[in-house]
């Protein structure tokens, strides 16, 4: 049979990737996962214009109200307008539905940035590990004791070397993730350097920058997006630990964390201040989650569920 | 055979010490790294320079890092890990008095979780598909995305506030009486056993869900075991070591989940402890409790490791 009688598919293969991603786009979890987190975001971004108070602003005479408690503000003009607190006031007056929107900007930052720092440095350190042998032993020791070290203990440690703030915290969460991705990368490049075409290449003598462009790193692709999202909900997990415990961003930054610690000492009386925020962080992990799994069955079938 | 297990024991238990040395090398830069002057912090803010200089010199901080990593080794060895900043007691000690609680919340989890995790996956794995394998799914998800405090002041809400079942708060030493130190332990468990019971569950479903379709199983069935005789002495045997291996890694989960459940049901644990070092910048006593619990974190998992031999009799070294 010559060539030219085969199909397409059979010389060029399947155009495996491109099915994987309309499969992603088709997985259900997926969707319902990006849908939630979509909307999560658009709260967040649109908060000033959801008929929200500035979630800084400190109210004496208006302190801890149940949710649905109506206020008159008077604006500059002298003219009256009520504002119903629909998720109550915190113990400084603050409304909680407008720090509880506001915190989603933050949260949902900190789940990004800390998830494409760790990929982007775990990236790098897993090919030299997987490319340069003579280094792979002890970068691997240092992974290991790294991984030894419970993520928020670890976070907690570095938290405690600096000031509290976003970029403290960001480097605080984002030291524990490092060796997860780094191993990950680490085992596709060695299992990608015994693969024939990637033999060819080096037989060829195509020079080792060429070779990890343009065969090691398409693979490594899909696998990094499904731990990347994995743990862009870690990290916003534990960002809302640290600030709940006092020991990530400060207090008067509205977080999902910081309004829950803000309410624990009231709690008892008005549960409000943690059920919200909670409700929304655990919304949001939740979707993070789902469409993780949703892209690790649709884009890594290796590490896909087997049934 | 007993030696070349002997040997493997050895090794492993050899191997731990590397990253145990790691860990400890991050923990004292770690006090390396902070803006502050230790010496300084322990004299306090009406000493003069020459007091400073001599408690400088006690601690070893003018020898070159080298030797202080070395002087700190040593002594960390023996227990000894320095005076406290804030508490002004040494940290051994201080460590001691909360043991107790940690170990009785962790221990109590850890239970309650196998107990709770290893049917519900077994279950789901047996009926899989069906409503109830769908609902131990969907359940271990939810473990996974809600938060320990969150579900910590749930229950507080239900059990403690609402239903006025259980104190809110606090804990009771066992010295006192078993009731109140059993009573007050059950809310926290439960609450830290959540994320704990979704990991188990969904890995035993997985590992039986696996072993199922093999053909002792068949064969099991076909001389007439009974189901659940096929299910526990023949599926879930041959399911456990990954089961256990998630057991292991789990105690990292654990042990954050002890530093919020301490905080939120204000037991005087090493996680409350954690937690104010921090806050105090407290460094010799956050350093210490790191390191305890990365060891421990290290050595569970060794023992999982070695657990597999008796677990698995294919496994030989």
């Amino acid at each position: 049979m010559s060539i030219e009688a085969l199909p397409a598919e059979l010389i060029e293969g399947p155009p495996q990737r491109r099915r994987s991603w309309r499969l992603a786009a088709r997985n259900p979890s997926v969707i319902i996962g990006a849908l939630i987190v979509a909307i999560l975001a658009m709260l967040g971004a649109l908060a000033p214009l959801l008929d929200t108070l500035p979630p800084a602003e400190i109210n004496p005479v208006f302190r801890n109200k149940k949710p649905g408690a109506e206020r008159v503000i008077r604006d500059s003009n002298g003219a009256e307008q009520k504002y119903v607190h629909r998720f109550g006031t915190d113990s400084l007056g603050r409304d909680v539905y407008s720090r509880v929107l506001y915190g989603a900007r933050v949260s949902l930052i900190i789940g990004v940035t800390v998830a494409v720092i760790s990929v982007a440095v775990g990236l790098v350190i897993g090919l030299i590990a997987g490319y340069i042998r003579w280094l792979d032993g002890s970068i691997m020791r240092i992974m290991d004791g790294l991984m030894a070290i419970p993520a928020i203990l670890l976070a907690m440690g570095v938290v405690s070397l600096s000031r509290a703030g976003l970029i403290a915290v960001v480097i605080a969460i984002v030291i524990p993730e490092i060796p997860r991705v780094v191993r990950l990368v680490r085992s596709i490049v060695l299992s990608i350097r015994e693969e024939p075409y990637v033999e060819a290449a080096i037989t060829v003598g195509t020079p080792t920058p060429l070779l990890l462009v343009r065969h090691v790193l398409p693979n490594t692709v899909a696998p990094l997006i499904v731990q990347g999202t994995f743990i862009c909900a870690s990290a916003i997990l534990i960002e809302a630990i640290l600030s709940f415990l006092g020991v990530g961003i400060p207090p008067e930054t509205p977080t999902w964390g910081n309004i829950m610690a803000e309410g624990r000492s009231l709690f008892r009386i008005y549960p409000h201040n943690i059920f919200y925020p909670g409700l929304c962080l655990a919304l949001a992990v939740l979707a993070i989650n789902m469409l993780g799994d949703g892209l690790r069955d649709a884009l890594d079938p290796r590490f896909a569920k087997r049934v | 055979m007993r030696l070349a297990m002997f040997t493997y024991v050895l090794r492993r238990l050899l191997a731990t010490i590397p990253v145990m040395l790691i860990v400890a090398m991050f923990v004292f830069l770690m006090l390396r790294l902070t803006p502050s002057d230790p010496a300084a912090i322990i004299a306090g803010d009406n000493a003069n320079t020459e007091q400073v200089a001599e408690i400088r010199k006690r601690l070893g901080l003018d020898q070159p890092i080298l030797t202080q990593f070395v002087i700190w080794i040593g002594k960390t060895l023996q227990g000894d890990f320095g005076e406290s900043f804030f508490f002004k007691k040494q940290v051994a000690e201080l460590i001691f008095d909360r043991l107790e609680p940690t170990l009785s919340l962790a221990f109590f989890t850890l239970v309650l979780a196998i107990i709770i995790a290893i049917p519900l996956g077994v279950v789901a794995a047996y009926r899989h598909g069906s409503w109830l394998d769908r609902i131990v799914m969907g359940f271990s998800v939810l473990g996974f995305s809600v938060p320990v405090f969150v579900i910590g002041y749930a229950l507080i809400y239900v059990f403690a506030i609402e239903l006025n079942w259980l104190p809110v708060q606090g804990y009771q030493r066992l010295a006192q009486g078993i009731g109140g130190w059993l009573q007050r332990l059950i809310l926290p468990s439960i609450t830290l056993s959540v994320i704990y019971v979704a990991l188990i569950a969904r890995i035993t479903r997985t590992s039986v869900l696996e072993v199922m379709n093999e053909d002792y199983i068949r064969t099991a069935r076909a001389k007439g075991q009974t189901e659940a005789k096929v299910l526990i002495r023949h599926a879930l045997a041959n399911a456990a070591v990954p089961i256990v291996t998630v057991i292991g890694l789990g105690v990292a989960l654990l042990i954050g989940g002890v530093v919020v459940t301490e905080s939120v049901y204000t037991i005087p644990g090493l996680g409350r402890l954690t937690v104010d070092a921090v806050l105090a910048r407290d460094y010799p006593t956050i350093q210490a409790v790191i390191l305890l619990f990365s060891l421990a974190y290290v050595l569970i998992n060794l023992a999982v490791d070695l657990a597999y031999t008796f677990l698995d009799p294919r496994i030989r070294y």
